[in-house]
């Protein structure tokens, strides 16, 4: 078998001429095409979802020295299926003096943020439902749905945790969604293109090697914390911490509709390491992708999956932040050194060094801002540790 | 044909919302209709072909003004439970303040010749639009960033803790 003729791409073709044969009119035939690949990407979302439980059980079972999920058929494998049986039995409640309409239409609204993410990702060259010229814009902009399904959650739900769970969700996205934007704009300024294919297609240089994580790491270790962040993931789970406001904004939520906000938040794990792939790891790029097609959809996933289990893994290994050291690194850390970088990529731009040296050049001002940017946290660092041993010391006073 | 009945969907539900943000009971609940009448202007957009301006829409209007107001009616808690009626004594003024308002746009847009092409809509616009910012209408650009500035100068000036 000819193995470059394995492609996504054909089978949209075939679909296509399979529709244009029954006689109908292009517009209708566009119409259905777009309706079907939209409840496919919706199901291949969902059906990820029950996979990506799995992964993260089974991994964090294993970094804490357990077993995780082994009871439910092979591997436990199906384990998440027998939880979403279970939450589906379960009593739908809602709490008296809850607000119905906004209570209900929350966790409806979290799912659907993440499902329109998963329109512009590229699985493949040109495997993407819209490559719309304002992509990683568009990310934003349904990444700002998300937010306001949380503070909706939290408000309905008539429930003080809950409200403190929301306002906590506003203020750590909104602040979060800052260096994540910025990070996300350098290789945008690099390649002056917005469109996700695009970004994925300029990193092909050196047999599909070129991607811009090793260029720009350092915009791409600022995108990966913030992203953890924006996921809700410890370091960063103030949102839900446990011992603090029993769940944050979804307390309150029972059966199907906590099960949603659940899945939500798997997807959007999921979606955020997608995101990175495609901007920072080259997306479907790699070795042949150009001769075999295929292969471009194994890249993906094995770039995208890469970067949701190293996001397990810091969740399974680090304790919580507190809300104004999460704040402060953040503003006076992130911030900061993602507005730098982005001003020295703009300067080194506008030199036009040829090939090899503009990335050498980027890549040591990566290095040097990253550099000069960790001696300023650890100096603080050091500063305030020797405050709180000053404040424990006990004066003696002098005779 | 299909454009237009997909227009007037989208108008219906964009009027609808804001008829709600200006008369429910809730602040809260009218937070959220404004939410929706932003959102309507978004798909409105989508349907104009204008990307960008529809991306741009949801990040600044929903994604941060509109967050913003519901955070700042939750932060004032007697706002939060309390049903007040959707009019007070001056409702009279506000509603012929806002006729008026209607009619002048309304006269207005009649009169105003606008510019139009039958010429597609060119495959790159945002590339445009960002030169044009830092080309012919880089004045008004930084005049907006800097007032932008001078707002977020003030903010820290009322937010920072006062000593002594």
């Amino acid at each position: 078998m000819d193995l470059s003729s394995l492609d996504l791409r054909a089978i949209g073709a075939w679909f296509h001429n399979l529709l244009m044969g029954t006689g109908m009119s292009a517009m209708l035939v566009q119409f259905i095409e777009s309706l079907v690949g939209a409840l496919l990407l919706l199901i291949f979302g969902l059906t990820l979802v029950i996979f990506l439980i799995w992964l993260e059980r089974k991994l964090a079972g294993r970094i804490q020295d357990r077993l995780g999920p082994n009871r439910v058929g092979p591997y436990g494998l199906m384990q998440t299926m027998a939880d979403a049986l279970k939450l589906l039995t379960k009593e739908d409640v809602t709490p008296f003096d809850a607000d119905r309409v906004t209570y209900n239409l929350a966790p409806a609204l979290a799912v659907f943020h993440v499902i329109m993410a998963l329109a512009v990702i590229p699985f493949a060259d040109q495997v993407i439902a819209a490559d719309i010229n304002v992509g990683v814009l568009y990310l934003m902009a349904v990444g700002a749905i998300g937010s306001m399904a949380a503070l909706m959650a939290g408000w309905a739900s008539n429930n003080k945790y809950a409200l403190i769970g929301g306002f906590r969700v506003v203020a750590q996205l909104l602040s979060y969604e800052i260096p994540l934007v910025l990070a996300m704009l350098i290789p945008v300024l690099v390649t002056g293109t917005m469109r996700m294919n695009g970004l994925a297609r300029a990193q092909g240089d050196y047999l599909g090697l070129g991607w811009f994580v090793w260029t720009l790491p350092l915009a791409f270790i600022i995108f990966f914390i913030a992203s953890l962040a924006e996921v809700e993931r410890a370091p960063f789970d103030l949102l839900e911490a446990e011992s603090e406001i029993v769940a944050g904004y979804n307390i309150e939520y029972s059966g199907m509709k906590f099960a949603w906000f659940f899945l939500a938040f798997f997807m959007n794990s999921w979606v955020l390491a997608a995101i990175g792939a495609t901007i920072f790891l080259g997306g479907w790029q790699g070795p042949f992708v150009d001769q075999i097609p295929a292969l471009g959809v194994i890249y993906f996933f094995a770039k995208s999956l890469f970067l949701f289990v190293v996001q397990a893994w810091v969740r399974t290994t680090f304790p919580r932040l507190r809300i104004d050291q999460m704040m402060s690194f953040c503003w006076k850390f992130l911030v900061p050194m993602a507005l730098v970088l982005f001003g020295f990529v703009a300067i080194i731009l506008k030199l036009h060094l040829p090939s090899p040296w503009e990335g050498i050049i980027l890549l040591l001002s990566n290095v040097a801002i990253l550099l000069v940017g960790l001696s300023f946290l650890g100096r603080s660092q050091r500063k305030a540790v020797y405050a709180s041993k000053r404040a424990f010391t006990p004066t003696i006073p002098r005779m | 044909m299909v454009q237009q009945v997909v227009f007037i969907l989208i108008a219906i539900f964009t009027l609808g919302m804001a008829l709600g943000t200006v008369i429910s009971r809730k602040l809260f609940h009218a937070a959220l209709f404004l939410v929706g009448t932003f959102a309507g202007v978004a798909i409105l957009y989508v349907l104009l072909e204008a990307e960008f301006l529809a991306v741009s829409q949801v990040i600044v209007y929903i994604g941060a003004i509109a967050t913003l107001i519901v955070f700042a009616i939750m932060l004032s808690r007697s706002m939060m439970d309390k049903e007040s009626g959707a009019v007070n004594k001056q409702w009279w003024a506000a509603a012929g303040g806002s006729v008026l308002l209607f009619a002048a746009l309304a006269l207005l847009l009649s009169k105003v010749p606008f510019a139009t092409t039958s010429a597609a809509v060119p495959d790159d616009t945002i590339a445009k639009i960002g030169s044009q910012f830092v080309g012919v209408y880089v004045i008004p650009f930084e005049v907006v960033s800097v007032l932008l500035l001078v707002a977020m100068i003030g903010a820290i000036m009322l937010a920072r803790e006062r000593h002594g």
